[in-house]
C-alpha cells in the first residue's frame, strides 16, 4: 500500500488469481463432506454442466450491461423463445432424433440450435430497437420496460404454442450415461460442458484477439473515449445485444433439453441464478461470469445433495459472502 | 362547511387530488368500496372488493419505494407473504383469538422490518439495478424456503385456519337483515379489512407528504444534490424500504384474515409481484392516488376482462390466431402491452394524466 512502490507496468495488468482458488476450495470441502468419490465426481460433473449452461446465458447479459449500462430483465424471454423454437424445429426432425446414430442426432440438435440462435438474435434486435433504445440511461425505466417485454413475450408464446407444458426428449444417442470405472457420467452433461467451454473459448478469442473484441473491451472500460475516437459505440452495442440474445437462445435449448419439460416461464428460474452469477462475477466481466457460474452451480448441486431444503438459499449465502469480500464482485470492471 | 373541508384536507395530509375528474373517480371508488356488501350482493363481488382494499395498501406501499424513492424491489411480495404467514401460522398453531392475531401481526412486523433492514444495508449503497437483482434473488429463495419447510408452512398447499369468532362466515351478528343484507361475520370481516386498509392508506399518505417524504423525492430526482444538502441517502433509502415493508406486512395480515388461508400462490408468488408492478405503473408512479386507481382497474380487469375476452374469443371462432389471442387466459397480454405503453407515453400513469398536463421529462437514474 505504499506510494513508493514501483509503478505498475503499463502492459499486462497484475493477474488476480485468488478467486480462481474458490471453486477448488468448494470442491475440496464438498469432497470431505460427501465422502464417496463416485458421488462427488457425478455431482461435480452435474455442477460443471449446469454452470456452463448458466454461463452461456449470463455472458451476454453481463456484456450488455458492461458496454451500455443497460440491464435486461427480459433476458429470460430469449431463453424461453430459444426453447420453443428448438421444439418447433425438432418436431419434424423426430426421425433423426430417434435414429440410433450419433451423427444424425447431433445434426438435428445442431439445426435446432442454429434456428433458435437465429430466431432469438433477430428478436433481440427487435427488442433492442423497440424497447431498450428509448430508455438509454434511465435505469428505472429500463427495468420496468424490459419486465413488461418479458410479460408480453411470455404471453405471446402461449398464444402461438399453446399454454400447456411442453416436453423435449433427448436424442437416442445422448440418453443414459457412460461408465468409467465406477463413475457414471451422463452423456448429455458431457455435451453441455463441451458446448459451454466452446462458447467460452470463442468468446475469449473474440474479445482478446480481434479488433471488434478490442473495441468491446475498450467500450466496457470507457464508452465515451471509444466514441471520441470515432467508433460508433451504439452499433457495437446492438451487435453485442444480438449476440447476447442469441446466446440466451442457445442456453434455452440446452436448458430445456436438460430439464426435458418446460413452459414459457422457463426463463424465470434460470434468470434468478443468472443475476446471482453476474453479481458474483462483477457486472460486465466475462471471466468473472464464468467463474461465478461454476461457483453457483457447485453450491447448488452439492447442497442439493447434502441439504436439499436450502439449495437456493445457499446461492444467496454465497453471494453475500463474496460481496462482503469483494463488494464489486470477483472481477470488478473499472469505474463501475 | 369550512370546518369540514379543513378536516378532510387534514385527513388527506393536504395532498388533495389534483383535478376534479380524479377526485370524482376516487370518491366513486371509496363509495363503492364502503357500500360494496350492500351494492353488489354475492360472494364473488365482495371477494373482489376485499381484494381491492388489500391490494390498495400493498400497491401504495410499493409506490413509496418505486414512485417516491425511485428504487425497484422485487421482494415486495415477500413482505406481503411474511404478513400472511405470520397471522396465518399463529392462528393455525395457537388458536383463533384476537390476542393471537395481534401476536402474529407483531412478530411478522418485526421479522419483515428486520429483513428489509438487512437487505437495504447490503444492497442500497450501490445502484438501483443491484438492489433490483438482489431482491429478486432473495425473494425467490424465500419462496422456495416457504414451500420447502412444509412441516411449518404446509408447503405448496399452504395452511387453512380458523379466524376469531366475530369474523367467521357462520356468525350472525344481527337477527334482522339490514337493507336486505344478512349481517354475518363475513360482512364484519369486510368492514374490518375496509377500515384497516383506509387507515393504512391515510398513514401512507401522511408519510409521503411529511418532510421525510420530500427527502425521498429529492433523492429520486437527484441523488447527488440530496447528499450534498446533507441528507444521508443510504439512511433515507433504508428507512423508506423498512416502512414500505411494514405496510406490506400489514396488507399481508389483512389478506390472511380475509382468505382464512395462506399459501405460496396467494401471497409469495412472482405472479403477484408482477401484478403489483403493473398496478403501480398503470395507475401512476409517484402518486398514491394512482395506486387506488391502478389497483381497482387491475383487479376489476382480472375478474371481469376474462369473461369479456371469453365472449370475444367465442365470437371470433374460425378466424386464425384471433380466438387464441383473445383467450381468457391471455388477459395479461393486454395489460402487459398497456404497461409498456404507459411506461413510455404516460409515466405518471392514469392518475398523473388526470391531474393535468404532464410535467417536464424527469431524469430518473
Amino acid at each position: 500500500m505504499t506510494d513508493q512502490a514501483a509503478p505498475a507496468p503499463l502492459i499486462g495488468p497484475k493477474r488476480d488469481l485468488a478467486p480462481l482458488l474458490l471453486p477448488l476450495a468448494i470442491a475440496g470441502f464438498a469432497f470431505l463432506l460427501i465422502g464417496s468419490p463416485t458421488t462427488w465426481l457425478t455431482l461435480t460433473l452435474a455442477a460443471l454442466a449446469m454452470g456452463m449452461m448458466v454461463f452461456v446465458i449470463a455472458s451476454g447479459l453481463t456484456l450488455i450491461f458492461g458496454l451500455m449500462d443497460v440491464i435486461n430483465f427480459g433476458h429470460g424471454a430469449f431463453i424461453a423463445i430459444g426453447a420453443y423454437l428448438a421444439m418447433a424445429v425438432l418436431g419434424p426432425l423426430a426421425p433423426w432424433m430417434q435414429a440410433d446414430s450419433l451423427t444424425l442426432n447431433l445434426a438435428a440438435l445442431f439445426l435446432a440450435i442454429i434456428a433458435a440462435m437465429l430466431g432469438t438474435g433477430v428478436l433481440g434486435y427487435a427488442f433492442e430497437r423497440v424497447l431498450v433504445r428509448p430508455v438509454y440511461g434511465q435505469h428505472l425505466k429500463q427495468i420496468l420496460i424490459t419486465m413488461g417485454g418479458l410479460i408480453v413475450v411470455e404471453q405471446l408464446l402461449h398464444v402461438i404454442f399453446g399454454g400447456d407444458q411442453k416436453t423435449m426428449a433427448l436424442p437416442t444417442a445422448l440418453r443414459g450415461a457412460v461408465l468409467i470405472g465406477n463413475v457414471a457420467l451422463e452423456k448429455y452433461r458431457l455435451l453441455a460442458v463441451a458446448v459451454g467451454l466452446l462458447v467460452f473459448l470463442v468468446m475469449q478469442l473474440t474479445l482478446n484477439r480481434t479488433r471488434i473484441g478490442l473495441l468491446i473491451r475498450a467500450g466496457v472500460e470507457n464508452a465515451e473515449m471509444v466514441e471520441a475516437l470515432g467508433y460508433r459505440i451504439r452499433r457495437l452495442f446492438v451487435g453485442v445485444f444480438i449476440a447476447g440474445s442469441a446466446l440466451a437462445g442457445l442456453g434455452g435449448v440446452l436448458w430445456a433439453l436438460y430439464r426435458e419439460t418446460f413452459t414459457a416461464a422457463i426463463g424465470g428460474d434460470v434468470v434468478v441464478l443468472v443475476f446471482i452469477v453476474i453479481i458474483i462475477g462483477g457486472l460486465g466481466s466475462v471471466g468473472g461470469c464464468f467463474l461465478g457460474a461454476i461457483l453457483v452451480a457447485m453450491m447448488a448441486n452439492y447442497t442439493a445433495f447434502l441439504a436439499p431444503k436450502v439449495a437456493l438459499a445457499s446461492s444467496i449465502l454465497l453471494m453475500v459472502t463474496i460481496l462482503m469480500w469483494r463488494p464489486q464482485g470477483l472481477y470488478p470492471v473499472a469505474k463501475r | 362547511m369550512q370546518n369540514g373541508d379543513a378536516m378532510i384536507s387534514a385527513l388527506l395530509s393536504h395532498d388533495l387530488p389534483k383535478s376534479k375528474v380524479l377526485a370524482a373517480l376516487l370518491g366513486l371508488i371509496l363509495l363503492g368500496l364502503a357500500l360494496a356488501p350492500f351494492l353488489f350482493p354475492g360472494a364473488a363481488a365482495i371477494n373482489t372488493a376485499a381484494k381491492i382494499c388489500i391490494f390498495i395498501v400493498l400497491v401504495a406501499s410499493y409506490d413509496i419505494l418505486l414512485g417516491y424513492t425511485g428504487i425497484v424491489s422485487f421482494a415486495h411480495t415477500m413482505f406481503f407473504g411474511i404478513g400472511g404467514y405470520g397471522v396465518g401460522l399463529s392462528l393455525y398453531f395457537l388458536g383463533a383469538t384476537w390476542p393471537i392475531v395481534a401476536l402474529g401481526i407483531v412478530v411478522a412486523l418485526i421479522l419483515g422490518v428486520a429483513l428489509a433492514f438487512i437487505i437495504g444495508l447490503v444492497s442500497l449503497r450501490v445502484k438501483a439495478i443491484f438492489f433490483a437483482m438482489i431482491t429478486l434473488a432473495v425473494a425467490s429463495a424465500f419462496l422456495i424456503l416457504a414451500t420447502q419447510l412444509s412441516a411449518l408452512t404446509g408447503g405448496e398447499d399452504g395452511r387453512s385456519f380458523r379466524v376469531p369468532e366475530l369474523i367467521r362466515p357462520a356468525t350472525k351478528l344481527l337477527e334482522t337483515p339490514v337493507f336486505g343484507l344478512e349481517i354475518t361475520g363475513r360482512v364484519a370481516a369486510y368492514y374490518l379489512i375496509f377500515f384497516a386498509a383506509l387507515a393504512l392508506f391515510l398513514v401512507a399518505l401522511r408519510l409521503v407528504n411529511s418532510c421525510f417524504g420530500r427527502v425521498l423525492q429529492a433523492i429520486r430526482e437527484n441523488e447527488l444534490r440530496a447528499e450534498a444538502l446533507g441528507y444521508r441517502v443510504v439512511y433515507y433509502r433504508t428507512l423508506a424500504s423498512c416502512l414500505s415493508a411494514a405496510l406490506a406486512v400489514a396488507a399481508g395480515c389483512l389478506s390472511a384474515l380475509w382468505l382464512r388461508y395462506t399459501g405460496p400462490e396467494t401471497t409469495l408468488s412472482f405472479a403477484i409481484m408482477l401484478d403489483v408492478l403493473l398496478m403501480v405503473v398503470i395507475g401512476g408512479m409517484g402518486t398514491l392516488y394512482g395506486a387506488v386507481i391502478g389497483t381497482t382497474l387491475f383487479v376489476l380487469a382480472q375478474n371481469y376482462l376474462q369473461k369479456l375476452m371469453g365472449i370475444a374469443s367465442a365470437a371470433t371462432e374460425g378466424i386464425p390466431l384471433l380466438p387464441r389471442l383473445l383467450h381468457p387466459d391471455r388477459w395479461l397480454l393486454l395489460l402487459g402491452i398497456l404497461f409498456v405503453l404507459s411506461v413510455y407515453f404516460f409515466p405518471t400513469g392514469i392518475a398523473g394524466r388526470l391531474a393535468g398536463p404532464p410535467r417536464k421529462e424527469e431524469s430518473q437514474r
